[in-house]
């Protein structure tokens, strides 16, 4: 009998996280790292504390920011293993740990920083 | 005044075991003419230079699967790749990538063999049927479901396309995975759940990183890549399903 | 002449095994499989951006004084550099993933036939840069 694959589970974060970050990834790499720093087409108060703050205390604004890194990090970590193995890392254990290790580090962290902002 | 006969490199990777323990590049000249596809110059080379060289070929007309090989990288059937549009040359022919080779331009194929016998493919009735309620009825719409999959000629190009194979020949491949599907596909057919096992496991679909390339190559159109990615779907809702309570589906291994 | 059976019933004259041809730098051999790399490597470039984002959401959990040393941060020339090849990054995947789409979907059948691959990739493209302009604006317009 051959022994199921528990890979579905991370598939789905994959394509999950693929199509966020292909609707959503460039517009916020460009806003958050590029026009607010630069004060290109946006003030460079866009991020400001009190603005941020605002937004990350905002029910939706916490899920946006939380699902974002989530999807995005998982997203990352699935394909950046099978990538490894492409290239002749096939280190399952410690690749797997490095991989989805670090994306649950991310949610984590995530999820701590936007709970104790608060409501 | 006849026309100086054209002649064009043809390059070969030879494998003869009893006298190299490597693969060596070997290379001939060869007359060709505007008709003149790469197994009639292979079979120029076997006739009037080297007979010792060994290819497999049977039809000539793409619908064997036997002449499969590396024609300038990529995966081809000589028989449908010419060589005028290999021109200057020289063309560069090895064994399909990916499979051990025999000899010469002869690969292993019994693993495939065993793949493909290994899926079940042939329609396994969802109920028994008594020969005097008559034949399937089978809308257009039912068959092209499952038309374009149904026309694999084993081939084996998709193996020799698929960088995943490659990397781990336990893959159950493209080509195999589209037959599974071929079958699953079929109204007719009842035999999903004895197939899904083999979907399931990390040497099915999951070992699939949507390259591409088997679809890119396939002489026939059948378009695996397509056959197992919609299986992944499939795959992952028999393992999130199975937790259900009135699940029919078997719990994993 | 010895022959001798191997485990899968082929004989071989004399015997010996078949020859294994190494797959280190495949990738590179192919012009096709060098586009399926870069399409692979941009998932790096979304790793990376989530953890600047993490990091920013960590510090802006910190107090004020701590998010202001990531806002500053993201000012130095390092991490602009750095952004612009996230944004190339991005865009090579929003291109990359839409490309791959067709070929993950069973078929779509609209008015009898089936939908084409190049509709359901310049659909994804369009959805994507429609959704890019509106965050944009969105953006800009929250200023206001």
């Amino acid at each position: 009998m051959k022994k199921r694959s528990n890979a579905p589970f991370f598939w789905l974060m994959f394509g999950a996280g693929g199509m966020l970050s292909a609707l959503f990834g460039t517009a916020l790499v460009l806003i958050t790292g590029l026009a607010t720093p630069l004060g290109i087409g946006l003030h460079s108060d866009f991020m400001a504390y009190p603005r941020v703050l605002a937004f990350a205390q905002n029910f939706i604004g916490k899920g946006f920011v939380f699902v974002v890194i989530t999807l995005f990090a998982w997203h990352a970590a699935h394909r950046i293993f099978h990538s490894l193995h492409d290239v002749g890392i096939h280190n399952g254990t410690v690749a797997k740990l490095l991989c989805y290790g670090s994306a649950f580090v991310m949610t984590c962290v995530a999820a701590y920083s936007l709970l104790c902002i608060g409501f | 005044m006849a026309e100086p006969t054209r002649m064009i490199e043809i390059q070969m990777l030879r494998y003869r075991p009893e006298q190299e323990s490597e693969p060596i590049w070997q290379s001939y000249q060869v007359p060709f003419t505007e008709d003149m596809s790469v197994l009639q110059g292979l079979q120029y080379i076997k006739d009037d230079i080297d007979g010792t060289l060994s290819f497999r070929w049977s039809c000539r007309m793409a619908i064997c699967g036997s002449c499969g090989m590396m024609i300038n990288r990529k995966p081809s059937l000589s028989c449908q790749t010419f060589l005028r549009d290999l021109l200057p040359g020289p063309v560069k022919v090895e064994a399909l990538d990916h499979l051990p080779i025999e000899r010469d331009l002869v690969v292993s194929v019994e693993p495939f063999v065993k793949k493909l016998e290994g899926i079940k493919p042939y329609i396994i009735p969802k109920e028994e049927r008594a020969l005097s309620e008559g034949e399937y009825l089978q809308t257009p719409a039912q068959l092209e479901k499952i038309e374009q999959f149904s026309s694999c000629i084993n081939c084996m190009l998709c193996y020799a396309a698929c960088p995943q194979f490659g990397l781990n020949p336990d893959f159950t491949g493209p080509g195999v995975l589209a037959l599974l599907h071929r079958y699953n596909a079929d109204s007719r057919d009842g035999g999903r759940e004895q197939r899904m096992e083999i979907l399931n496991a990390e040497e099915g679909v999951w070992s699939c990183t949507a390259v591409g390339y088997c679809s890119e190559v396939c002489p026939k159109g059948v378009d695996p890549a397509n056959a197992v990615n919609q299986n992944k779907v499939n795959s992952a809702l028999d393992y999130f399903i199975r937790f259900l309570p009135n699940s029919q589906s078997k719990k994993g291994a | 002449m010895q022959s001798k059976t191997t485990g899968n019933g082929v004989r071989r004259n004399p015997p010996h095994p078949p020859y294994v041809r190494p797959m280190a730098g495949w990738w590179a051999r192919n012009p096709f499989f060098v586009r399926y790399m870069v399409r692979e490597v941009t998932a790096v470039a979304v790793w990376v951006y989530a953890l600047v984002l993490s990091c920013g959401v960590l510090r802006l959990s910190q107090g004020e004084a701590a998010w202001n040393g990531w806002l500053s941060a993201m000012q130095s020339r390092a991490s602009i550099v750095l952004h612009l090849v996230l944004l190339l990054g991005m865009v090579l995947h929003v291109h990359s993933w839409f490309e791959i789409m067709p070929k993950t979907m069973a078929p779509i059948i609209v008015g009898g036939e089936r939908v084409s691959a190049q509709r359901i990739q310049r659909t994804g493209w369009t959805v994507a840069v429609v959704v890019t302009v509106a965050v944009l604006l969105l953006a800009v317009w929250s200023q206001s």
